[in-house]
């Protein structure tokens, strides 16, 4: 047992102030204008926790600790600095590196105790392995897709849940077997193995687009798995930060699946990718009308109020700072311009008010999806940049789409609807849109970097003459 | 872990549990992201657990996981802290500041 806490108060007490910094935080970081104190308090408690760490009685060799932490600063600066594009693959990395660490300090744990281990620290040392070692490789594999260094699309075959939901009952059962003998040495690594073959088949159904919610769920769990690492050591710090960490996940997976309409257990079995590969063939014979930036430069012009509907694909084109152009112009010329926000436009929840605002657009012009559904009404023009599914009105009206449900903008309701688009080719989820056929709808074919800057170069070239 | 510590533990986790609900409902969606990488940074306080594994020298092996599971942990506090700051910079209003 000497990973307990010493008894030297002091170091508790300081444990206790990190405890209500991190919860303080988090407090903070619920609004813009004092989040960046939160960080900082958060950054407080870090410093204060492991300083205070590092004067416990157990710790006799401070060599590898130094080791330890210069290489993690060496890894973690540059993950630090990456561009906003790729924060969603930094944050899959990030929950890997932390479940890492909780797996192999719970391995190291078992080894220094076996076979004396009590049920109850067996039980949830089981859960920290098991937990941290699908995390671990599920989170590596999300990052992998997210940085298209593996195929992004789903990957199925038959039986696939039925294989997937085997493993996970072998390794629980692997854990039973050592509550009940925690001396059974060599199943440990069987245990830790079939987790870690786990992460890796629980993400491979998984397509680009569910990745807001998967990667929320694995924020969940990497959070619980360093909550069970807390009771295995005792350390009342830990387990709080741990079930802030899973909360948190936990409410934004919930977040998440609602904003797509599906539960938990249809974004991990389900494979959405795969489903819709029929419907793309009867799409043909129905017309649309295409416009060039001058007419799209005229009608926004002479607009009073426009609502810009942001998805990935504004990322993936890099127009952020052309949108931004636009909308200087715009506020210029009088026209009010928002922006709808659909809670999973990107590839993490959050992940487009994060590229809006480092292109510099005011985060009160970006509003959620609630309030920008009772602003569409009363628009004049929705501009439709890189966005297609939470734009179909499919989703409130076709029972049999297989977005049926979702919530989605209401941009149908605009006087005139615009969409920067590359061809009528379907979106990442491979289903029509109506949308595109709508009388008040014009399509603006091209690639959305140079058709904003094509328009933003019409508004400012009228307004010389 | 006597019993009381492990009663004391549970209800520890649970308070945080509700406490964490509280907390997190109340952040705008707007910085859900931040929300993401800072929880993430917190998490790495995991750090400690494998400091003083890392400084124990009770046997070879545990050392070394230990080393690991140091670099792991402190190179998610280092990138999570300065992500995160990074976005929150960004996050301006365009009514003036008081």
């Amino acid at each position: 047992m000497t990973m307990t806490l010493p008894a030297f108060h002091w170091i508790e007490l300081v444990y206790l102030v990190a405890t209500a910094l991190f919860i303080l935080s988090l407090m903070w970081l619920s609004a813009p204008t004092t989040a960046r104190r939160g960080v900082w308090a958060g950054e407080l408690g870090m410093g204060l926790a492991i300083v205070g760490t590092l004067f416990e009685r157990g710790i006799i060799d401070y060599r590898w600790i130094a080791i330890g932490l210069v290489l993690g600063a060496i890894i973690g600066v540059p993950l630090g600095m990456v561009q906003m594009t790729a924060v969603p693959q930094r944050t899959a990395l990030s929950h890997a590196f932390g479940a890492c660490c909780v797996t192999l300090v719970g391995t190291a744990e078992f080894y220094l105790r076996s076979p004396n281990v009590p049920k109850f620290v067996m039980s949830v040392l089981s859960m920290e392995v098991i937990l941290g070692g699908l995390t671990f490789t599920g989170s590596l594999m999300a990052a992998g897709k997210l940085q298209e260094v593996l195929p992004q699309r789903p990957i199925t075959y038959k039986g696939q849940n039925l294989v997937n939901l085997g493993m996970l009952a072998v390794a629980v059962a692997i854990a039973v077997a050592l509550v009940l003998n925690p001396g059974h040495r060599n199943l440990f690594p069987a245990m830790v193995g079939i987790s870690l073959l786990f992460g890796v088949m629980l993400i491979v159904p998984i397509g680009g687009a569910d990745m807001p919610t998967v990667i929320s769920l694995l924020n969940s769990y990497a959070g619980l798995s360093a909550a069970a690492m807390g009771f295995v050591l005792n350390s009342k710090l830990l387990i709080v930060a741990g079930a802030l960490d899973g909360s948190s996940g936990f409410i934004l997976s919930v977040i998440m699946s609602k904003a797509m309409n599906r539960s938990f257990t249809n974004v991990l079995f389900g494979a959405f990718g795969q489903v819709q590969t029929a419907a793309a063939g009867a799409v043909e014979a129905k017309t649309v009308r295409s416009a060039s930036a001058e007419e799209a430069a005229g009608i926004l012009a002479a607009a009073s109020k426009v609502v810009i509907v942001p998805g990935y694909g504004m990322a993936v084109a890099q127009a952020q700072h052309k949108v931004r152009e636009l909308y200087d112009v715009l506020t210029k010329k009088g026209v009010e311009v928002s922006f709808g926000i659909h809670p999973v436009a990107g590839r993490m929840p959050g992940h487009m008010n994060v590229l809006l605002a480092e292109a510099d657009i005011p985060y009160d012009r970006l509003l959620e999806m609630d309030d920008i559904n009772s602003d569409l009404p009363q628009t004049d023009v929705a501009l439709i940049i890189g966005a297609n599914d939470v734009t179909n009105p499919a989703a409130r009206t076709d029972t049999s789409s297989p977005i049926y449900g979702m919530p989605i903008l209401d941009v149908d309701k605009a006087r005139t609807v615009m969409v920067i688009k590359r061809s009528m080719n379907p979106g990442f989820a491979g289903i029509d849109n109506p949308l595109y056929y709508l009388d008040r709808t014009l399509m603006l074919f091209g690639d959305a970097k140079g058709f904003v800057g094509d328009i933003v170069r019409e508004l400012s070239g009228g307004s010389h003459h | 872990m006597p019993g009381d510590a492990l009663i004391n533990a549970l209800y520890v986790f649970m308070l945080a549990g509700f406490l964490g609900f509280q907390v997190i409902k109340r952040v705008s969606p707007l910085l859900h992201t931040p929300l993401m990488s800072l929880t993430n940074a917190l998490d790495a306080i995991a750090v400690v657990g494998a400091i003083a594994l890392a400084g124990a020298r009770e046997a070879k092996f545990a050392t070394i996981l230990g080393t690991m599971a140091v670099v792991a942990a402190f190179s998610n506090v280092v990138s999570g802290f300065l992500i995160t700051d990074r976005m929150l910079k960004m996050f301006k209003s365009s009514r003036p500041q008081k």
